[in-house]
């Protein structure tokens, strides 16, 4: 017998409406608004624009307040607009080395061309908290120091020249797009950079963990670590030619890792990229060694059967909003489910206990 | 059609996309009378990105733009297309681009295409700056008599 049952709106509406109360919090504390959490939590912002797949800084900050800080249902609903929006075309690929650069080092070269730029990090701090916060404290001003544009060539290029790095092949051609299209194995690396850019953070983190503890060790170096603003182009249709119609902050990691060469190759350095919107640098130099693992075989290099080898595992695992959504229904009712569930053990334990009767007596 | 040269009009195109609405709105509080052949229209464009910074192309994320076209009572036809979701920046940045393209242009290009462009340069001029404050002055110290 199936019985279907209808109720619980009258309770939905109240939960909601306590929901909205309790977003708000203590009247007596002045609301925030979208501006204090754009400017002030901007690194949220980044990442609810990075893995939200969609960069437009308000209304990432709307999704933090409307989700109470939850920074995984903020990025639910950023998704969730996103596909009431038509799409007006793709960009021209950013120019990452015309990046106006904000923070740029390198861990290979100390003396780079350009030079090693800290920017706004929270590198060399003591991780103390600083109660001056608390207690409203002045802000000190950055510091300025007389200088040209800053060129900062990309530093694998240096390498690249010596013919150290193994080469980069250079393609226009479209990639494919998992926001159109089911994401199908064997995946590309250019859907699999896709998928791990908008992937969470803490899962990429923890796959790139992995690797340097061992389960897929690649030997990374952070060849270069770059944040800044690149313009975004795009062709229009109605002029005829490329304009400019936007800029966008980006954080780029580049990783050196061990050799490959064969017979006819000589040995070289190999490569691991990320790219992501925002200031988002863990979860750049996470992206670049998982892209590197994911490599393996075009590399030539041996199945160790480590997780993070395993491009089937991590992009069908890194989106949390797929994640949190299949995990997060088992908790809606599953009535009908669980009624057939305990019929079943009913009968199990009545066949058991007959079994175990006919077999006394 | 326009007169003006392709690259005059892509710098300045850009430049208006690339401004903060507001100060677009300073610089150009009026707008004239036009009919809409597009009225603005809200949208994404999806970013790439290359593997590498320079291997194949794949898709980064998708960014908020605002479209619009738009026709002067002159026949004159602007286009924008600007980031965000700020349908009045779109229709400023089309109005400029419409007037750049007849008697108008010398005067539009010095009181609103010049002053956005010195503030897009102090913008990022700052930034150099306080970049170039952080920037890392290795020194080595010499111990030992040789």
């Amino acid at each position: 017998m199936y019985v279907a049952t209808k109720g619980g709106e009258r309770a939905i509406d109240a939960a909601h409406q306590w929901l909205a109360e309790e977003r708000r919090g203590d009247p007596s504390v002045p609301d925030l608004s979208i501006p204090q959490i754009r400017e002030q939590m901007k690194l949220a912002v980044d990442r609810v624009m990075a893995e939200g797949s969609l960069y437009d800084p308000d209304l990432a900050a709307l999704a933090i307040k409307q989700a109470r800080g939850d920074l995984i249902e903020a990025i639910f609903l950023l998704r969730a607009y996103r596909t009431t929006l038509p799409r007006f075309g793709a960009s021209a690929p950013v120019d990452t080395d015309r990046m106006d650069i904000t923070r740029r080092i390198s861990a290979t070269f100390k003396d780079a061309p350009g030079g090693q730029i800290l920017g706004p990090t929270f590198d060399y701090t003591h991780r103390l908290l600083n109660f001056t916060l608390m207690a409203n404290g002045d802000v000190p001003s950055a510091q300025r120091k007389e200088s040209a544009p800053i060129e900062a060539p990309h530093i694998l290029s240096l390498l690249d020249r010596d013919g150290l790095m193994e080469p980069l092949p250079a393609s226009d051609e479209t990639p494919r797009d998992l926001t159109r299209e089911p994401l199908e194995m064997p995946a590309d690396r250019p859907l699999r950079l896709q998928a791990l850019t908008r992937g969470d953070e803490g899962f990429v983190l923890s796959m790139a963990y992995s690797t340097q503890r061992g389960y897929g060790r690649t030997h990374p170096f952070v060849g270069e670590l770059r944040i800044g603003t690149c313009a975004v182009e795009m062709e229009i249709p109605e002029l005829g030619f490329a304009v400019d119609i936007g800029e966008i902050e980006l954080t780029e990691c580049e990783t050196v890792n061990q050799f490959t060469g064969s017979k006819t190759q000589p040995p070289q350095f190999t490569r691991g990229y990320g790219l992501v919107m925002g200031q988002t640098e863990r979860k750049a130099i996470s992206m670049s060694l998982v892209d590197r693992a994911l490599r393996w075989e075009e590399l030539g290099e041996d199945d160790t059967g480590a997780p993070a080898q395993d491009a089937e595992f991590v992009l069908y695992h890194c989106d949390n909003i797929q994640a949190t959504g299949f995990l997060e229904h088992i908790k809606l009712p599953h009535y009908v489910d669980f009624q057939s569930e305990l019929e079943l053990i009913r009968k199990i334990r009545r066949d058991a206990e007959t079994a175990m009767q006919e077999a006394a007596e | 059609m326009s007169t003006l040269p392709q690259d005059q009009r892509k710098a300045y195109m850009g430049l208006l996309a690339r401004s903060a609405p507001r100060s677009l709105a300073e610089l150009l509080p009026d707008l004239p009378d036009h009919v809409w052949l597009r009225a603005p229209e809200i949208g994404t464009t999806m970013v790439r990105g290359r593997v590498g910074g320079t291997g194949a192309p794949f898709n980064l994320g998708e960014i908020t733009v605002t479209r619009c076209a738009l026709q002067l009572p002159d026949g004159r036809v602007g286009h924008a297309y600007v980031q965000g979701r700020d349908k009045a920046h779109a229709t400023r940045a089309a109005v400029v681009d419409a007037l750049m393209q007849g008697d108008e242009a010398a005067q539009i290009r010095a009181s609103v295409v010049t002053p956005l462009q010195a503030q897009e340069a102090a913008c990022r001029q700052t930034r150099t700056e306080k970049a170039a404050a952080t920037k890392v002055e290795f020194f080595t110290m010499v111990r030992g008599e040789d």
